[in-house]
């Protein structure tokens, strides 16, 4: 039996958010593609278990999320060197936001905990609603919302704050700031 | 076109993004806590996390435009024309 061409058309029609959500998680469009791939073949193969009149992009989102943490977490290091290969992917970005500015952001966004910068992105960006967020993330709606708050919490006083002895000793914040070739 | 005040603008971001004006340099970097409490989140300025959102949806937003490459809409209707275990 074929594929409904209406479900495929809803895994397609979420392609382009995986994507963006991929790369939030691997900082690299290389691998992000690798792993939305790896999130389609897996999807497609196990369609019998998505409900239609579910939320597909909550349920694709979830498959690519279990094996991000899986299987390329453990690639960690790699991420490390995530910050140019992200600039690459993005030479063109929406022009209401200032370069200098743009970059900064994408600094600060990269020094949050993961956890906290994938619920931020879940909720900020992707536009999943708190419970689906959870879903997602395979813990309480509390966490997601704390998670959140942290995040945008932090990113403010990372965006406010210009030296870089006020970003304490964590040697990956310093890598990602000498790569950065900010001061 | 505009980048140029909006780079102007941004050199003096802290005060503009910050009404509220929070002690950042005079304070030991050591006492800040990792996270922020509770209260000190409340204070964020609306414009600061207007900013915040909007520059997140942006940078998303920037890969969400790219759709779908090629090679992904190829396998996604490969795999649907398969028969289904």
């Amino acid at each position: 039996m074929k594929l409904d061409p209406a479900i495929r058309d809803q895994v397609l029609a979420t392609v382009p958010s995986l994507r963006a959500f991929a790369i939030s998680l691997c900082g690299n469009i290389d691998r992000a593609d690798d792993l939305v791939q790896e999130t389609l073949l897996r999807a497609l193969a196990h369609i019998d278990s998505f409900e239609p009149g579910t939320n597909m992009p909550a349920w694709l989102f979830t498959i690519l999320r279990n094996l991000f943490r899986s299987e390329y977490r453990k690639r960690r290091r790699e991420v490390e060197d995530a910050e140019g290969r992200y600039a690459e992917t993005l030479k063109s970005h929406p022009e209401q936001t200032g370069r200098v500015e743009f970059e900064e952001f994408r600094t600060a966004l990269a020094k949050l905990p993961a956890d906290q910068r994938e619920a931020l992105i879940l909720v900020g960006a992707s536009g999943f609603s708190y419970d689906d967020a959870a879903a997602i993330c395979g813990c309480a709606v509390g966490t997601i919302k704390s998670r959140v708050n942290r995040a945008r919490t932090r990113l403010a006083d990372l965006l406010a704050i210009d030296s870089v002895d006020d970003f304490g000793p964590d040697r990956a914040t310093r890598a990602v700031l000498a790569g950065g070739g900010r001061n | 076109m505009g980048e140029r005040g909006k780079d102007d603008a941004m050199k003096h971001r802290k005060t503009n993004l910050e009404p509220v004006a929070e002690k950042p340099e005079s304070q030991d970097p050591m006492a800040r806590p990792a996270t922020t409490s509770p209260h000190k989140e409340a204070r964020l300025g609306r414009e600061v996390q207007a900013r915040i959102g909007q520059q997140l949806r942006a940078m998303y937003n920037d890969v969400v435009n790219q759709g779908v490459p090629q090679h992904l809409a190829d396998l996604v209707r490969r795999l649907s024309d398969q028969d289904q275990d």
